[in-house]
């Protein structure tokens, strides 16, 4: 009971001192809700990712390593896939189509590697053709060294913007003093390539000696959300705080995201990682999220499916087992509310080909959330 | 005399293995704490309370201390369905970590030495080896 109270206690100061932004930090939880939502694939783990392919099939990653090919009420197993370290966080994670994927066919997987001589693994991206039921043509275009045997933090989402460009994110893999703040140094990073894996002439550091080139933000932790804004165009992420301050960022060239200098959260220990919150030269959040909701799988509502959400962000919730709806004003937040709530472990959400939200749940499979008449 | 000196060898042995086996333990432990801010924390948290109805706790679990090779089981293949810990009922996913059997070993020796967990006999990398899915 004591142990009770001084939680409490934690948590009201937590939200007293989290008031700080200027953002609605309240959770809400309506009352009733306009959507049901049917589980249309059953039997997944951990579906990491999901893409929609143009013929009405959907391309979902387990993070064991196994690829589905789901179509007409069929799960198939995709052969040929890369071997994945699957071990921790790491595993099989996140599948992109090319934008223009119906003339080159190209599909990108990001996964846990152990590609290199030291022992344990790190980040890989990939690229690959779907033939029949197996994938061809499977060319590396990036892998992040060294290898480490650590379990946390491999990042990892892909996304493309109205250029072409390929970002991907990579988590500090649990190095957090070592890597982000680093340059020379893969972890703790958003990246940005040319499709076929070639760096980009004017990205930030490629005239820095020693650094990464495909480096295009550093100062991040581990971003497991990625996603385009259907109007600037602009990449979004929103990465994981340790203990409180997961965040959402708009990713810009060359710019320093703070972890772990600057952070709104605090060890899980209950410690303090630095008593700083912004500091010059670093960028700060549009929106912190204190406690952590631990958020996975970013989506922007383009459909007219869902009345009154159009434009509205998405976010899957780890910890508390919800999908989050957050309304927007340009690059604020204004509302948050809780969807899907005690659902599990909510590990993505994408809008498919047809305007319906697919919001995948670990240990359960893959839902559709259907509006209701 | 002869029998003197026999019983104070075995003394000497005896002893000097218990200090290795402690000595064995307590690394295993130190070793196992690492493994647990590692891969645990994040749902077990810091002091194994879990979260309630969401991660069971590790801390005073009569689960654990009951279920010892189903727990060694959990670790090594994952942990689905149904459970009881300490009178709360359970029904998540844990997915089996990729952890090697020597540090399912560490691990397991921290948490039974931790937070007022106690057990008789450490967890040994053989015994990890030898469980099997079931």
């Amino acid at each position: 009971m004591k142990k009770s109270i001084v939680l409490l206690g934690f948590f009201v100061v937590i939200t007293i001192s989290s008031c700080g932004q200027k953002t609605d930090n309240e959770i809400n939880t309506p009352l009733e809700t306009n959507f049901t939502a049917e589980l249309i694939v059953s039997d997944l783990q951990i579906p990491w990712g999901m893409e929609f392919l143009p013929d009405g099939g959907m391309l979902i990653t387990e993070k064991s390593g196994e690829l589905f090919l789901f179509k007409d009420d069929q799960k198939t197993l995709i052969e040929n896939t890369p071997e994945v370290y699957y071990r921790g966080q790491g595993g099989l994670m996140d599948i992109q189509l090319h934008p223009d994927y119906s003339n080159n066919g190209w599909i990108y997987l990001s996964y846990a590697s152990e590609e290199g001589a030291d022992k344990g693994g790190n980040t890989a991206i990939a690229r690959a053709k779907l033939s029949g039921n197996s994938l061809t043509d499977l060319e590396v275009l990036y892998k992040a060294t060294p290898n480490t045997t650590k379990g946390q933090h491999f990042g990892s989402r892909i996304e493309f913007d109205t250029n072409g460009y390929l970002y991907f994110t990579i988590g500090e893999r649990g190095e957090r003093d070592i890597n982000p703040q680093d340059i020379t140094r893969d972890g703790g990073k958003v990246y940005r390539l040319h499709d076929d894996g070639r760096i980009p002439s004017d990205n930030p550091f490629v005239n820095e000696s020693g650094a990464k080139a495909a480096i295009f933000t550093y100062g991040n932790r581990n971003p497991q959300g990625m996603v385009r804004h259907p109007e600037t165009g602009a990449i979004w992420i929103h990465e994981h705080g340790p203990r409180g301050g997961d965040e959402i960022n708009i990713v810009e060239s060359g710019v320093n995201y703070g972890w772990p200098v600057i952070t709104y959260g605090i060890n899980y220990s209950g410690t303090t990682i630095t008593d700083k919150t912004e500091m010059e030269g670093m960028a700060q959040p549009i929106h912190y999220w204190v406690p952590s909701i631990a958020p996975s799988g970013m989506e922007f509502v383009t459909s007219d499916r869902y009345p009154g959400w159009k434009g509205n962000l998405l976010v899957g919730s780890l910890s508390f087992q919800y999908l989050e709806r957050l309304e927007l004003n340009g690059n604020s937040v204004t509302y948050r509310e809780k969807l899907m709530e005690d659902i599990g472990r909510v590990r993505n959400v994408k809008q498919g080909l047809d305007g319906y939200l697919y919001v995948a749940v670990e240990g359960k499979g893959i839902y559709r959330l259907m509006p209701n008449s | 005399m002869k029998s003197f000196v026999f019983g104070y060898l075995i003394c000497v042995a005896a002893l000097t293995l218990s200090l290795q086996q402690d000595k064995e333990l307590t690394e295993s432990i130190q070793r196992g704490s690492a493994i647990y801010s590692d891969f645990c924390v994040t749902c077990h948290m810091e002091k194994g309370e879990g979260v309630m109805y969401t991660f069971p706790p590790l801390a005073k679990s009569d689960y654990l201390a009951n279920n010892r090779e189903a727990s060694i089981r959990g670790v090594k293949y994952g942990q689905r369905g149904e459970i009881t810990v300490n009178g709360v009922v359970y029904d998540n996913t844990m997915m089996p970590l990729g952890l090697e059997d020597q540090e399912i070993a560490d691990v397991m020796n921290f948490v039974m030495n931790s937070w007022g967990n106690s057990q008789e006999k450490p967890v040994t990398t053989e015994e990890v080896a030898q469980t099997g899915r079931r």
